[in-house]
């Protein structure tokens, strides 16, 4: 194999565009907006960068950090969430019948080629107080009251309609429904490439499924869990099309607040101080992982 | 006017970048375009413009005539591309770093006073639009556009309560049990707009929607922490849909939405609270940078047409302010209290000036009600 090294102006070449695309469409904008993060407004329509550290400081006053605190809080138990539905569904992906193995991930990845907002109206048709649940349940319920009342019993008391959608469930729900193919993929791609032997050798000298499961394949599967976990959480941590549409009035999330000093606040320098604190939490996180990574590969 | 998220932003979005970065590539594929395929042809079915034949129209959803497009093609043979947004805040902020190519925007009556402050608006050439002259004088001289220099109004609204007739024991004609009260809990829905939502309950507490201080916001505040537990949803001007699907039985929103599901739903009604509301207008304005400035004239000028306007307001049912065009409509609309309700009521109401000062209070305040 040829060293990228040696042959510096064919990798140059092949290079150029790319790196040109980054930089006009991902640095250069978000240098902008990271430079905004240190001005002020003057007047309606301009800032002024004027290197003030306000912007960050009013950014960390309680009443944001709380709202970041609910919105890791929401992003971690989606995650968790994801991860218990999530893993069950690899294992049997991973140990279905090859030709079924393509259909079944199909299923996994339809619902990602529908738009997220068409995805999620299409849920909160499900989930509202004249949707199909509350219609399915109490349609069941009208039914045993009446079973009830044939054999002489009396009927149950009124069906009263579960509150679905519009509070902090329904913001959970959707987006475990709209993360989870963010953590089945990684976890099938760890999982398929598990030795089976090590799984046989597991049951035959005596451990059961479940020991075999959690001493033997999630050690293993490490690393697609991890991966899993990071690429599950960050979208999840920026969420705001979900909240927004399904959440109750106490449902904002940090990047609900971020959109309204964009928007109606017409904050920018403040919407990009909060964004930017919501990035490097992010790049923490993942600076965490490569540094893991790093460690994993020194010991082997 | 429903200002659910509208798909057709992201086609907007597109097209601003390809403006901004391609501006010039445009400009040259359009001599080319010109010169190659009969620019005279265009220039005779201009009929006096004098610009390509095209139009790039800012608008809200649901807020033009079903053939009002196509009868102005058809009138000037200019060909009108419309884009929506679902928020004032998002045309503001769509058009803050500078025009993506609009030629004609419909921003509300604060808005207007916004833009102007920030010198994002064309003076309007009245000599271009003589059809002002069907406008009712009432909207010509307003304390937000004196003169009506840069604005020429297209509808009115006005925020009440809609309801659910079946299911409420008394006429909701107050804010309180909107705002105040937890007889109908959890079957409320508010709107998430916090300037509107703070000015309402200043009218509640007996304030004019543009005499509020920083301390009656506190008050405010608190009364809203307070009502939170009641409320199903601060929507995004979606209410309409939440009170038609029986999600909630109560909701805080524009007459002409309510009027709008009023024709599928005969259980719906609204009504103005009796401390009286916040009136809006949405204006009809050319904004800096216009690519076709007298196309846009052109535009504005057949929107005003008594019969054109007849023709908006039979699929919109907001009220109109263009008074030929109103005479055109039949009695059922005339006379209906929703959309025009009583005049002793409409005394109550006030426009909302733009306040700079108060404006991020409100939208901090009201990130501390939703995070309480």
């Amino acid at each position: 194999m040829q060293d990228w090294k040696r042959q510096k102006a064919a990798f140059a070449s092949i290079a150029v565009s790319p790196v040109a695309w980054l930089i006009a469409f991902f640095v250069l904008p978000l240098a902008i907006v990271w430079l905004y993060s240190f001005g002020r407004n003057v007047g309606l329509t301009e800032i002024d960068i004027s290197g003030t550290f306000s912007n960050y400081g009013r950014a960390l006053e309680p009443l944001y950090l709380e709202i970041f605190g609910k919105s890791v809080a929401v992003a971690a138990l989606t995650t968790l969430i994801c991860l218990i539905v999530g893993f069950p569904i690899a294992l049997a992906i991973t140990f279905a019948q090859p030709k079924w193995r393509p259909w079944m991930l199909l299923a996994i990845m339809l619902p990602f080629w529908t738009n997220l907002l068409i995805r999620t109206y299409a849920l909160i048709t499900v989930l509202r107080t004249e949707g199909y649940v509350n219609k399915s349940l109490g349609w069941l319920w009208e039914s045993a009251s009446g079973l009830k009342v044939m054999v002489g019993m009396a009927p149950l008391s009124t069906w009263e309609p579960l509150p679905l959608l519009y509070n902090n469930f329904a913001v959970i729900l959707g987006l475990v429904y709209v993360h989870l193919p963010f953590m089945v993929l990684p976890l099938y791609a760890a999982l398929d490439r598990l030795d089976r032997s090590l799984i046989e050798a597991s049951l035959d000298l005596g451990a059961g499924h479940f020991r075999t499961l959690t001493q033997i394949v999630a050690p293993l599967a490490a690393p697609g869990i991890i991966s899993g976990v990071i690429i599950t959480f960050v979208p999840a941590l920026g969420a705001y099309l979900t909240p927004d549409l399904m959440g109750g009035p106490d449902s904002q999330m940090i990047a609900n607040v971020i959109e309204r000093q964009f928007k109606r606040a017409n904050d920018w320098p403040f919407g990009a101080a909060l964004s930017f604190l919501l990035m490097y939490a992010t790049f923490i996180l993942i600076a965490l992982q490569a540094l893991r990574n790093r460690k994993a590969e020194a010991r082997s | 006017m429903d200002r659910r998220i509208p798909l057709q932003e992201f086609r907007a979005n597109r097209r601003s970048i390809l403006k901004s970065l391609g501006a010039a590539a445009v400009g040259i594929s359009f001599a080319g375009a010109l010169s190659g395929c009969g620019g005279k042809e265009q220039a005779a079915k201009i009929g006096g413009t004098g610009e390509e034949p095209k139009l790039n129209f800012y608008n809200w959803d649901t807020y033009i005539g079903e053939t009002t497009l196509g009868d102005f093609k058809g009138a000037s043979g200019i060909d009108v591309n419309m884009s929506l947004f679902a928020t004032n805040d998002e045309l503001f902020a769509k058009l803050r770093a500078g025009n993506p190519g609009f030629d004609v925007i419909v921003p509300s009556n604060d808005f207007v006073e916004r833009m102007v402050k920030a010198d994002m608006l064309v003076p309007l050439d009245h000599t271009q639009i003589l059809n002002i002259k069907n406008v009712d004088p009432a909207f010509i001289n307003v304390a937000y556009d004196p003169g009506r220099k840069f604005s020429l109004p297209y509808t009115w609204l006005l925020l009440g309560i809609g309801y659910r007739k079946s299911k409420v024991k008394a006429k909701p004609d107050s804010w309180k049990v909107l705002f105040d009260s937890p007889e109908y809990k959890g079957r409320i829905a508010l709107l998430s707009e916090a300037g509107d939502m703070f000015r309402l309950y200043g009218k509640y507490l007996g304030k004019s929607v543009n005499g509020l201080t920083p301390e009656d916001l506190k008050t405010i505040e608190a009364m809203m922490i307070k009502q939170k537990p009641n409320v199903k949803a601060f929507h995004e001007d979606n209410g309409q849909d939440l009170l038609l699907s029986g999600e909630v039985d109560l909701v805080l929103e524009y007459n002409g939405d309510i009027a709008q599901i009023m024709t599928e739903d005969d259980d719906i009604d609204f009504i103005v609270p009796k401390e009286g509301s916040q009136l809006n207008s949405d204006t009809l304005c050319i904004p800096k940078g216009a690519p076709h400035p007298k196309n846009a004239h052109a535009f504005i000028n057949y929107l005003l047409d008594a019969e054109a306007g007849k023709k908006i307001t039979e699929t919109i049912l907001y009220p109109t302010p263009n008074a030929a065009a109103k005479a055109l409509m039949p009695d059922s609309y005339k006379k209906n209290p929703v959309i025009f309700p009583a005049a002793d009521l409409l005394a109550r109401c006030e426009y909302a000036s733009y306040n700079e000062k108060l404006q991020p209070l409100y939208e901090e305040a009201f990130t501390r009600v939703r995070a309480a």
